[in-house]
Parts: C-alpha cells; sequence; structure tokens
C-alpha cells in the first residue's frame, strides 16, 4: 500500500467534508477521518451495549407479570432489544471492529453503557414508567440519528426507532391501566414515575458547557441538537402527557413559560449522574456481573458450535 | 367430542405451553450468546401464545394462569423441569417439541377430531416446527461439538429421559393413536441422538410413580416455587386489572 502524502490526505478530507456538507452518507468504503471513525465506533458500541444491558431491568419483571397479555408485551420488548443490540453490533462492524472486541470491552469497563440501566426496577409499574420515559427520551435522542452522517448508523436507528415507538406506546399505556386502576395500582404508577423522571432527564447527558463530543459531533452531523436542546425537547412533551395519565412530575419548579414557549424545570441532580456513570450507580455492579456471568457460562456452548461447525465444514457465525 | 373433555383437553395443552413460556422466560438477559435471547424469547412468545388461544377456550386466561393452585395444573412434569445448564434446556425442548409437533400435526389434519383445537394446532403446527428444528440443531452442535458440551448434552438427555413416558398418556377429548405417536416421537428422537452422537438413555421413561402425574395435578417440588413467583403480583391485587 503507498503512503498517503499529505496532499491526497488533503484531498481525501475535502470530498469527506464536502459529502457531510451536501448530507450525503458517509458509506463503509468511503475514506473517512481516523476520529470520526473512532466516535463512531464508540457511540455505536455504546448504543449497542445499552440495548444488552438494557433488558435486565424489564426481563427482572418477565416472570412476574400480572396478566400473560402484559407478559406477551415485555417478552416481546425484550426480544426487540437484543435485536437492536445486534443490529448495532453489525454497524459497529462496518467500522473495522467485531462483536467479540466490543463486547469485551464492556465486560472489562472500557465501554459504557446508558447510566439509566443503573437504576433498579422495584415494583411492576416500573416496566411501564421505563416505557414512557425511558424509551421516550431514547427516542427523542435517536430519531435524529435517522439522518446521522454514517450511512449504516442511520439506517440501523431507521428500523430500531419504529419499534421502540411501538414499546414506548405501550409503556404509557401500562401505566394509564395503573393510574386510572386501583388506588394501590395508581399509587405504585406515580411512584415510579417519581423514581425514573430525573435519571430519565439525565439520558441526554451533561449539559452543553460540559459535553466533551458533542461540537464535534455536530459538526460532523453525527449528532444533530444539542444535549439541552433534546432535553428541553422531551419535557415538552412529557408535561402534558403527564396531565392525561393523571400523574405528577417530581419536580416544584416545572411551569409553562410563556416568554420562551417552553416549560422551564428545576436543576439537575449532575453529581448523581457522574457518579452513576463512575460505576456507583444502584445497579452497576449487578448490571456487569450478570452480563459477565451469561458470557461466561455460555462459553462452552459457543465452543461447542465452533467446534461443531468446524468439523462438518460450516461457516462460524 | 363432550364440551367437558373438549376442556379438558385445551387445559392441558394449554398448561404445557404457559409452563414452558415461562421456563423460558427466565433464560431472558441470560443466554450464551445474543442470537439465543432471541431465539429463547421467540419460542417463549409462541409458547404463550398458544397457551393463551387454548386457556381462552376453557375460560379467563388470567384466571386459570394466575388464581389456580399447583394441583389444579395439568402440564406434564417435562415442561416444569427448570431450566439447568443451556444442555437441560435444550434436551427438555427436544423432548417436548417433537412431542408437541406430532401432536399438532395429526390434531390439524384430524379434522373433527381434533374439535376446537383443529385451528389452533393447524397454525401452532408451523411454530413449533420451527421450535423442533431449533432444538435439534443445538443438540447436533452440542452432543457432537467438544467433550464438555458432549458430556452436558448427554447428562441432560439422560437426566430428562424418565419425564418423557408422560408424554404419551392419553389426554381425555383428544382421538389420538397415542401408541404410534409415542413410537414415531421415539423413533425421531432416537434418531436425532443418534446423529449428535449421543447415546439413547435406556432408562424407564415413566415409573409408577409418575405415569400421567402432572396431567392429574401431580406436580415436582420445583413447580410450586415457579408458580409463587409467577402469581404473586397478581394475587396481591385481587380483581385489579392491568
Amino acid at each position: 500500500m503507498t503512503a498517503v502524502t499529505a496532499d491526497t490526505q488533503e484531498a481525501y478530507e475535502a470530498v469527506f467534508d464536502a459529502a457531510v456538507a451536501a448530507d450525503e452518507r458517509i458509506e463503509p468504503r468511503d475514506w473517512m477521518p481516523d476520529a470520526y471513525r473512532a466516535t463512531l465506533v464508540r457511540q455505536i458500541a455504546q448504543h449497542a451495549h445499552s440495548e444488552i444491558i438494557g433488558m435486565q431491568p424489564e426481563a427482572n419483571w418477565i416472570t412476574r407479570a400480572p396478566s400473560l397479555r402484559r407478559k406477551a408485551i415485555l417478552m416481546a420488548k425484550v426480544q426487540d432489544e437484543a435485536g437492536h443490540g445486534l443490529y448495532l453490533y453489525s454497524a459497529a462492524e462496518t467500522l473495522g471492529t467485531s462483536r467479540d472486541e466490543l463486547l469485551d470491552k464492556l465486560h472489562t469497563g472500557r465501554q459504557k453503557y446508558s447510566s439509566i440501566f443503573n437504576y433498579p426496577t422495584l415494583t411492576w409499574a416500573d416496566v411501564g414508567a421505563i416505557g414512557w420515559l425511558v424509551d421516550g427520551a431514547a427516542i427523542t435522542n435517536q430519531v435524529p440519528l435517522c439522518r446521522c452522517s454514517y450511512g449504516p448508523y442511520a439506517r440501523a436507528m431507521v428500523r430500531i426507532c419504529k419499534e421502540e415507538s411501538f414499546h414506548q406506546r405501550q409503556g404509557y399505556e401500562s401505566l394509564l391501566a395503573l393510574s386510572r386502576g386501583t388506588p394501590e395500582q395508581h399509587a405504585m404508577a406515580q411512584d415510579a414515575v417519581n423514581r425514573w423522571w430525573w435519571p430519565s432527564l439525565m439520558m441526554f447527558g451533561p449539559p452543553d458547557d460540559e459535553s466533551s463530543h458533542s461540537a464535534q459531533s455536530m459538526a460532523w452531523k453525527i449528532k444533530r441538537h444539542s444535549n439541552d436542546e433534546l432535553r428541553q425537547r422531551f419535557v415538552d412533551i412529557c408535561v402534558p402527557q403527564a396531565e392525561t395519565l393523571g400523574l405528577t412530575l417530581p419536580d416544584p419548579d416545572l411551569r409553562w413559560n410563556e416568554e420562551r414557549g417552553h416549560y422551564d424545570f428545576g436543576p439537575i441532580d449532575w453529581t448523581e449522574f457522574w457518579d452513576v456513570l463512575k460505576g456507583n450507580g444502584p445497579c452497576n455492579e449487578q448490571r456487569i456481573t450478570q452480563r459477565r456471568r451469561a458470557h461466561e457460562e455460555g462459553a462452552w456452548v459457543r465452543e461447542a458450535a465452533a467446534a461443531y461447525a468446524a468439523k462438518h465444514g460450516e461457516a462460524t457465525a | 367430542m363432550t364440551a367437558t373433555a373438549s376442556s379438558a383437553a385445551a387445559l392441558a395443552l394449554g398448561d404445557d405451553a404457559l409452563v414452558l413460556s415461562h421456563r423460558l422466560g427466565e433464560w431472558a438477559g441470560h443466554a450464551p450468546v445474543l442470537e439465543e435471547e432471541v431465539a429463547l424469547a421467540n419460542i417463549a412468545l409462541d409458547l404463550l401464545g398458544q397457551a393463551r388461544v387454548l386457556l381462552s377456550l376453557v375460560g379467563d386466561e388470567d384466571e386459570l394462569a394466575y388464581l389456580r393452585e399447583e394441583r389444579a395444573f395439568r402440564n406434564v412434569q417435562l415442561v416444569e423441569q427448570p431450566n439447568g445448564d443451556f444442555a437441560h434446556t435444550i434436551a427438555r425442548q427436544l423432548y417436548f417439541s417433537t412431542y408437541q409437533r406430532m401432536l399438532y400435526g395429526r390434531l390439524a389434519t384430524a379434522g373433527d377430531g381434533g374439535g376446537e383445537l383443529t385451528g389452533l394446532a393447524a397454525k401452532a403446527v408451523k411454530e413449533v416446527a420451527y421450535h423442533q428444528d431449533h432444538a435439534e440443531q443445538w443438540t447436533l452442535r452440542l452432543g457432537d461439538g467438544t467433550a464438555e458440551s458432549h458430556e452436558r448434552m448427554q447428562r441432560a438427555c439422560t437426566a430428562l429421559w424418565r419425564f418423557t413416558g408422560e408424554l404419551f398418556q392419553p389426554v381425555a377429548g383428544l382421538d389420538v393413536d397415542w401408541q404410534e405417536l409415542e413410537s414415531d416421537w421415539l423413533a425421531s428422537v432416537t434418531g436425532v441422538l443418534e446423529r449428535a452422537t449421543l447415546t439413547v438413555p435406556d432408562g424407564p421413561r415413566s415409573g409408577a410413580w409418575a405415569a400421567g402425574a402432572g396431567r392429574q395435578g401431580l406436580h415436582t417440588e420445583s413447580f410450586g416455587r415457579m408458580l409463587a413467583e409467577m402469581q404473586h403480583l397478581h394475587r396481591s391485587h385481587p380483581g385489579a386489572s392491568w
């Protein structure tokens, strides 16, 4: 392979910049800056890991779901999440990494997943609150990613967002049933919303002035909106939905601001956010231990499949 | 066929599907590879769908699932067996889905013989064919994979063998040649185990104590604990809707 000279490097960069400026999609075989590739691998991997770890808090309730209909909905949702993880690992692999490598980074704590999944699901209503708030926040974050400059990621997001919207409606509907149910069910729903509201707002990431990757990601059109913009959009959507649900949001400062045309809301506890991100949330240890254990205890199964494939001349996955 | 006989059959087959679906649901988040998270959940969902149709033929699906005591469940003991390792889950699935595929296949073509179950069987037979294929493919891989996987698969096949006789206890209301079903099942399972380089277990497939036990509401010890978990929330809120 010939060395890339300074001139050709500049020429490649110019083509890349022009494609991004024209809202064209960057595809796996196109030239891209190393830092663009690294940012995408980090972001897509973290997204994939979040789908996989995110199965745990909800799977926690599969065996206790209170009706067969809700049990079927929850099982289908957790299954979809595994599927989303698979799409996303495939998208990351187009950038020259492998699922094994990424899973290894997850298991050794070198790559992160969304901090929201470090909170416990303590009652059945948490499953509904996760659907409404956590999936709602994810959708607000992810819909703009359908227009992300990297083609494989954008296409994965189109498929994922369709399924996520469905889950979000089901979560909302489940909370509505609780809110309109017995006083005990209503209280269970309110308690869940009280516990999940602030962590959901934290899903948009640190405030704009503390977000280290934001400016570059926006210039590359990986991100389309700032963390604070998306967070505001989410709050504006949720307030009327909470009213329809007959539930309150646990923020005494929440009120309509006529001048801004948005809801004002209270300060987020960033100390808690950084604490959870650093591994000190309520379930960080438990989540990663379960993931590692599933992987380690499954090693003999994967080895068996590989040995069988080798004996019978099949291609291994 | 009388209504009672039909209900008894729907309850027996519905309980089988409900209980096995629940066991497979316990795998969520614990599977050895992501593709198996998808596959096991997929099978669990198919079975839950079958259970809902079958139980609804008998009464209210949630009352039947959540408010019956252990002694009123009519599932075979095989499906309530704990998941164990992946090999146990696969052996249980191989034994059961081979049975289910053959039984549904017969009911689907039985015309009036299957009664209300004919329609369900015709739809479900496609699902259970997939389940059987999945179990068979894994039986081959584990049996003919590494020394460790071979040993684990052999242990699982042997351990669950004694629960397979019950599958062929006649179910009231199902017009099926049970002896023929049993010999077809044995031939199919034997073929798969041999291809997987496994030894076909030679122990009894049921003792006098176990013959038809699950179908009469006599279950194994772990079943009560499974039901306690499954029913707890529903029972804590009598009359609530979800």
